[in-house]
């Protein structure tokens, strides 16, 4: 509920970044003047997302910020306000679902209640697996193809019938994530 | 300098003056309120929009009128400027519009707030809003949080002026809270367990304008139009001293900042001058405060009664039930 | 099909490597402008083409370049806003995911007309997989000597980076994409001061749209003067519409300005037609929160005239008959599809996507959005509709950025056109609620 506060007791383990990540982390750093280091915040909330497993803790938002010689609120007042940074755990795969009207015109509706039913979780929601988070989003910009949804860094577009939609839940049970470019 | 005519009264400020502070040299009625600008703190203003006002001739050189209403806290005036708050009913409707907004979510538990007498909302309330709501749907709450020993955050009856931000940003140093979340879903908060802790952190409690902040040193120990402000002061070594204490007999039951007739304080104080000091002997006692409108106080019985003169003739109705001023 | 300027090559395979751009004319704007132009003879270009913002807003571009400040010794900042997330839009990221070197061209272009030496390109993070198409092709130009130090000789020097948001569709709106490009909540700021004296870093920034930008290199190869021939009166040009709805051939689709909305509906060239043979019923035009029109309306202006894909033509007779191009979202509702539901759908996105920072928009928003969802559901009285239409006005012009109208907009016209849709649906709460229940009681006198 809002106003509860998040307690530290809830640790993990330590937060380290790859080397990769964090020559990819300087490297964002390195597109902005001297002292506007904040400004790769964005960038670097997506690599510890992509580093982490799928979400970014209070430990890891802490660790971002003394990288960037920030305050540790500055990076929670951001890491809440952008939808894509989930700030709890999440499953394997977040099927993070178009709702908005375009989609909605070509089924995007009916496509969210099967993957309820599917799955039996409601918005929001994790399989009891941990293989699916269910996460309905806003427009994804991509009108002309819905219903469609993102998982990770690609889009899966024309899912308008239930037969697709079980081809395509059949695919992501036995798929792994791709590796991030900068992490190959 | 700019002369500018503002509700028909022409005033001369300085170049660069916002439309707001053009409007407090003139004084009185015609003033715009402001919920979320303070003028102590930088970068303050332009988001409760309660302050809106119409630029009916943009300047001498460029006469057009600005296409929307304007906040007023934000704008700066040009030379030959005319500008309609009180005298125009668009302004006043748009006004009692947010007001409207500013209300719905908010929990009108006025009874049991401590900000209750000195509260912005309520006298904003008061002049420009209706008497019945709108609104049918379950208002937005959150649970209460204490941010450490001396400041409690209700955040359900938080307006988000960011007032409370740019003081912790500015006054103090080391912030931990901020605004988390968006939209109508966002709130003040520290994110993790945290406790807002330096010497200057209690002046959050004097810039909110609402009850969202309160002192928990005084935190239902009486009711502010019973208590008797005395300006006072004190040697201090971390900030100037001044102070206004909030006495019932011999009792300091609050310490505040000294605040001018539009609620912004004069000089910022430490916490120890604000939440340690509660004793009558701890103060050199200057005399009785002066409160001017933004609280009950300036209607109490230890003064003599001031007489409010209006100073533009042809109000508009809706301006006639303004609360008593100076 | 008429003439292409910004997808001629867009279909040729290997179109997304410098090698194949190159060979099909990429990167000639470069050459021309680096070497044979001044700065100011670039933008008096542009303005001579009369090409307009294709964010959504549709101020002339040129204008826009000749107020950026240039004070001595200051950085000035290009910034291209990738942010597409505009209901119904999505010309952009096909574009950049297809096209990627037209974009980078731009931004050179661009960024040799305007004096900036660091420019970005900031898209919505939910684009990270076009962010990585456009670094490649970034990676390419530096190699080529199309980026970095003394470009082709020219002496002048530009670095071109991608920035990724976050998830906010407010980040659209330029003062708070540059918050965002800081690394701070997109909050939009105070205006004045305007990014044009202070941006990015405090510093004179422009902000143009993907599509705005990649129009450049042809203006500067071909001249403005060819460019302002293009399209019809102030709509000058081509223009990339993203078609989606009930429509047969969904997609992205460039028209020269003037194209009969008839025949952009119905042509095998561009929608093809309402799908399953059913009966048009309404249009958004312009993206999600230009007002909505029924079928008669988008077809004719109130006038009787054709109605064309032109700025003025879509906005002829205001708010009470006319709509927006905005960003060419073009939208098409079919008879089958409920007015009140779509516009709790959109009244949710801007609830959804407010800020929060300034009152009648955060508060307001979540209004409407509930109030809607009452009369979807069933729960409506009579009063709602006359209040939505109030709640709208209360936000309306009165908060710090474009949201606000946004939000107002779409609600305000879906009652002034489909109010019957509306009392239908509060007086007979069980039909409404039905599965797959729609109104039809409009359909004769919107479709004749």
């Amino acid at each position: 509920m809002a106003g509860d506060n998040i307690k530290m007791a809830e640790t993990i383990n330590e937060v380290k970044f790859s080397d990769a990540a964090m020559a990819e982390i300087q490297r964002y750093i390195s597109h902005y003047p001297e002292g506007r280091q904040k400004s790769a915040l964005l960038p670097i909330l997506h690599i510890a997302q992509a580093e982490f497993g799928g979400w970014v803790s209070p430990e890891a938002m802490d660790k971002v910020a003394e990288i960037l010689n920030i305050k540790p609120i500055e990076v929670y007042e951001v890491a809440t306000f952008y939808t894509m940074f989930n700030l709890k755990p999440v499953g394997k795969h977040v099927l993070e679902v178009c709702r908005t009207g375009p989609c909605c015109l070509r089924g995007a509706d009916q496509m969210i209640d099967m993957i309820k039913q599917k799955l039996n979780i409601e918005e929001g929601e994790t399989t009891a697996d941990g293989m699916f988070t269910l996460k309905p989003v806003e427009c994804l910009a991509s009108c002309g193809s819905g219903p469609m949804l993102q998982v990770r860094e690609l889009y899966y577009e024309n899912i308008d019938s239930e037969e697709k939609l079980d081809q395509f839940l059949e695919m992501m049970r036995n798929k792994e994530h791709e590796t991030p470019t900068w992490a190959k | 300098m700019a002369k500018i005519t503002f509700d028909g009264i022409e005033v001369e400020v300085e170049d660069g003056t916002t439309i707001l502070q053009a409007a407090r040299k003139i004084g009185g009625d015609v003033v715009p309120p402001a919920m979320c600008f303070y003028t102590p703190l930088k970068g303050s203003g332009g988001k409760c929009r309660v302050c809106l006002v119409k630029v009916t001739q943009g300047s001498a050189k460029d006469p057009r009128p600005m296409p929307k209403l304007v906040a007023s806290c934000i704008t700066q005036v040009q030379d030959g400027m005319v500008v309609e708050n009180t005298t125009n009913e668009d302004v006043l409707n748009a006004r009692k519009g947010i007001v409207e907004m500013l209300l719905i979510n908010h929990p009108l538990d006025c009874p049991v707030c401590d900000q209750a007498g000195e509260c912005d909302l309520q006298n904003l309330s008061y002049e420009h809003g209706v008497s019945a709501t709108r609104y049918e749907e379950e208002r937005r709450t959150f649970n209460k949080v204490d941010l450490g020993p001396y400041i409690q955050l209700h955040m359900t009856r938080c307006i988000l002026c960011y007032r409370c931000v740019y003081t912790a940003d500015q006054i103090a140093d080391n912030r931990v809270h901020g605004v988390l979340g968006r939209g109508d879903a966002a709130e003040i908060g520290t994110y993790i367990e945290n406790v807002i802790d330096n010497e200057f952190s209690g002046n959050v409690i004097d810039v909110c304008p609402v009850g969202a902040l309160t002192d928990k040193t005084w935190r239902f120990k009486n009711r502010v139009w019973f208590t008797k402000p005395m300006d006072a002061h004190r040697d201090c070594p971390t900030c100037s001293g001044k102070v206004t204490l909030w006495t019932r007999g011999e009792e300091v039951l609050r310490v505040t900042a000294r605040k001018d007739q539009y609620a912004e304080v004069e000089e910022f104080i430490c916490n120890t001058c604000r939440f340690d000091k509660k004793e009558v002997k701890d103060w050199t006692i200057e005399g009785p405060r002066h409160i001017d409108r933004g609280s009950v106080i300036s209607a109490n019985h230890y003064e003599l009664p001031v007489v409010n003169v209006p100073i533009v003739p042809n109000l508009p109705v809706s301006t006639k039930k303004n609360l008593p001023q100076e | 099909m008429g003439l292409k300027i910004l997808t001629e090559h867009i279909n040729v395979p290997g179109i997304e490597t410098l090698e194949v751009y190159r060979k099909h004319g990429g990167y000639k704007s470069v050459e021309k402008a680096l070497k044979t132009m001044s700065p100011d003879e670039v933008v008096e270009e542009v303005k001579t083409s009369g090409l307009r913002g294709r964010g959504g807003a549709g101020f002339p571009t040129g204008m826009k370049w000749s107020f950026l400040a240039k004070p001595e010794g200051v950085p000035r900042y290009l910034v291209c806003n990738a942010d597409e997330s505009e209901p119904g839009t999505f010309k952009d990221r096909w574009f950049m995911e297809k096209n990627p070197h037209a974009l980078v061209e731009g931004m050179i272009t661009s960024s040799y007309a305007l004096g900036a030496n660091t420019s970005y390109i900031y898209i919505r993070g939910e684009l990270l997989f076009v962010l990585r198409i456009l670094e490649k092709a970034i990676a390419e130009a530096y190699a080529a000597g199309l980026l970095g130090k003394n470009i082709l000789g020219s002496g002048y020097d530009l670095d071109l980076h991608v920035a990724p948001g976050g998830g906010a569709y407010i980040c659209g709106e330029e003062t708070a994409l540059l918050e965002s490009l800081e690394g701070k909540r997109g909050n939009p700021r105070n205006k004045p001061p305007f990014p044009a004296v202070k941006g990015l870093f405090q510093s004179p920034t422009v902000v143009n749209n993907v599509e705005t930008i990649a129009s450049v290199p042809w203006i500067v190869n071909n001249t403005g003067a060819e460019y302002a021939k293009i399209g019809v009166g102030r709509s000058t040009g081509t223009k990339l519409i993203s078609a989606s709805g009930n429509i047969n051939n969904p997609g992205v689709f460039e028209i020269e300005l003037g194209v009969p909305v008839e025949e952009f509906i119905y042509s095998d060239q561009y929608c093809g037609g309402i799908w399953k043979g059913k009966q048009l019923k309404a249009v958004v035009p312009g993206g999600s929160s230009v007002p909505i029109l029924p079928a008669n309306l988008i077809l004719k202006t109130a006038a009787g005239e054709d109605r064309l894909m032109s700025y003025e033509s879509l906005s002829d007779g205001g708010f009470v008959s006319g709509s927006m191009l905005g960003s060419g979202a073009f939208i098409v509702f079919d008879e089958d599809q409920c007015i009140v539901r779509n516009t709790w759908n959109y009244a949710r996105f801007y609830h959804h996507e407010s800020c929060g920072q300034c009152s009648p928009c955060r508060e307001g928003t979540g209004w409407m959005e509930k109030v809607l969802h009452r009369i979807e559901y069933g729960h409506g009285h009579q009063q709602d509709i006359d209040l939505l239409v109030s709640v709208a006005k209360q936000i309306e012009g009165n908060t710090i950025c474009p949201l606000g109208d946004a939000a107002a907009w779409p609600v305000a016209s879906a009652v002034r056109h489909f109010r019957d849709e509306f009392e239908w649906h509060i007086k007979h709460p069980k039909e409404a609620t039905a599965p797959g229940a729609v109104y039809r009681g409009q359909l004769d006198a919107i479709t004749a």
